[in-house]
């Protein structure tokens, strides 16, 4: 079980890469939670999840071999 | 004013089949709005402007400054200190006299937004703080004007068309089914702090025209529902879905007296468009149609005597600044902090009323880069 995780905008400052892979998590909330364990810093952080290109609000699970993206808010014009 | 087939102002894209003289008229038609005539805005104008929107609305209550220049590609180096919204509308008209542009020098907020966007059709949101982007979007739900939203963060930007009814898409999605709540101060950076590449606005501005003529017109397919990222390092573009929410409706204010009431600029502690960098307030100096006011306390120095100016300390501003009979008010302190608070005071007292500024960096650095 291994998700592809895409990270965008000020998040890689963070994390430090734009792309991770994870494995071993069967949902949204336990990839978040894993990732958060890793990056503390994500806890506060405000982002979008979309799975296999479509936003994501509740728990959902993740099918093997998808990507999970997390968009931050950008406000500059 | 009718649209005249043939004209040879658009022949190279009424060659298109796809749009041909019926699309002319339809953009002829259009009246579409541009909120922020900056990075985004620029652009967005340009090539609206170009393709012969027929009424092309302008807000920004900003003044051109050099640090706008490497993107904002309407304004020359002669324009800093000008308001962006009347230069844009100069520069505008020039560029094609065919077509009808209105400049609202003013900052959007929740008296005057509701106003300013029912006259329109399509609104596009090039905004550089929350605050506006919550507000323009829930002034679009409430209004149920079709919204192109645009923003950008490094090298990195969004674009998406929010709020547009189609068959396949009964319940349209908005800027709040990606980000329900504003983020709170200091939680995201502005260009400011983060720095931006000048092209990026270019291209992300541009897109944003494209889609506005692509809903126009009713060619391709518009970016309904669907967040598009682009990276300009490495030019990925990822795209996502948006399912409009069910609770997302109960985060916008249930009707128009509602939203009036609302603070937006509270609500996502935006405060910077409030201020001017020295150049800017060189030009208000000589201008001199504004009243300065020193927000020191009466004995600190140094004592200013470069320009006319009068003294109310920040404590007492706002009971003592009605004795300004002028439009507009600039504020300067020693660092560009209280003179900042005091402009947020007074603002929220006069509103649209008076125009207030704020030197950023405050006098002493002002009177060193004089020196220097």
């Amino acid at each position: 079980m291994q998700v592809k995780v895409l990270i965008f905008g000020q998040l890689t400052d963070i994390t430090g890469l734009s792309e991770l892979l994870v494995t071993d998590v069967s949902t949204s909330n336990e990839l978040i939670e894993s990732l958060t364990g890793k990056y503390p810093e994500l806890a506060t952080a405000k982002y979008v999840v979309a799975l296999d290109k479509k936003v994501i609000s509740q728990e959902t699970q993740l099918p093997d071999n998808s990507t999970v993206a997390l968009l931050p808010p950008f406000s500059g014009g | 004013m009718a649209y005249k087939q043939g004209n040879p102002r658009y022949q190279r894209q009424t060659a298109l089949k796809e749009l041909g003289d019926q699309g002319q008229e339809k953009l002829q038609d259009a009246k579409v709005l541009v909120i922020g005539a900056g990075g985004l805005g620029s652009p967005a104008l340009q090539y609206l402007a170009g393709a012969g929107i027929g009424t092309l609305g302008i807000v920004d209550h900003d003044l051109v400054s050099l640090s706008n220049l490497h993107r904002q590609t309407l304004y020359s180096a002669d324009d800093t200190g000008l308001s962006k919204a009347l230069r844009a509308q100069e520069i505008l008209a020039a560029l094609n006299p065919e077509i009808d542009i209105i400049s609202y020098n003013e900052m959007l907020n929740s008296s005057n937004a509701l106003n300013i966007i029912s006259g329109f059709g399509i609104i596009l949101d090039g905004t550089d703080n929350f605050a506006s982007r919550y507000l323009i979007n829930d002034a679009c739900v409430l209004l149920n004007k079709p919204l192109v939203y645009g923003a950008i963060s490094r090298f990195e930007g969004q674009i998406a068309v929010f709020n547009q009814l189609t068959n396949d898409t009964p319940v349209p999605a908005n800027y709040r089914d990606l980000f329900p709540d504003p983020p709170g101060e200091g939680e995201i950076l502005n260009c400011e702090e983060a720095g931006v590449l000048g092209t990026l606005p270019g291209i992300i501005g541009t897109m944003m025209a494209n889609e506005a003529i692509k809903l126009i017109t009713g060619i391709g397919k518009p970016l309904i529902n669907t967040l598009m990222t682009y990276n300009s390092l490495n030019n990925l573009m990822y795209e996502m879905e948006i399912q409009a929410a069910e609770h997302t409706r109960s985060l916008i204010p249930a009707d128009q007296t509602e939203f009036r009431n609302t603070d937006y600029e509270w609500l996502c502690s935006s405060r910077s468009e409030l201020e001017v960098d020295r150049v800017s307030f060189d030009r208000l100096i000589n201008d001199k149609s504004a009243t300065f006011i020193d927000v020191r306390e009466p004995d600190e120095m140094p004592f200013i005597t470069e320009f006319d100016h009068i003294k109310i300390p920040l404590g007492e501003i706002l009971e003592n600044a009605a004795v300004v009979d002028t439009e507009t008010i600039v504020l300067f302190c020693q660092s560009g902090i209280r003179s900042l608070t005091a402009a947020g005071a007074l603002t929220e007292k006069y509103g649209n009323s008076k125009k207030v500024y704020s030197l950023r960096g405050g006098i002493l650095n002002w009177k060193n880069l004089k020196r220097s």
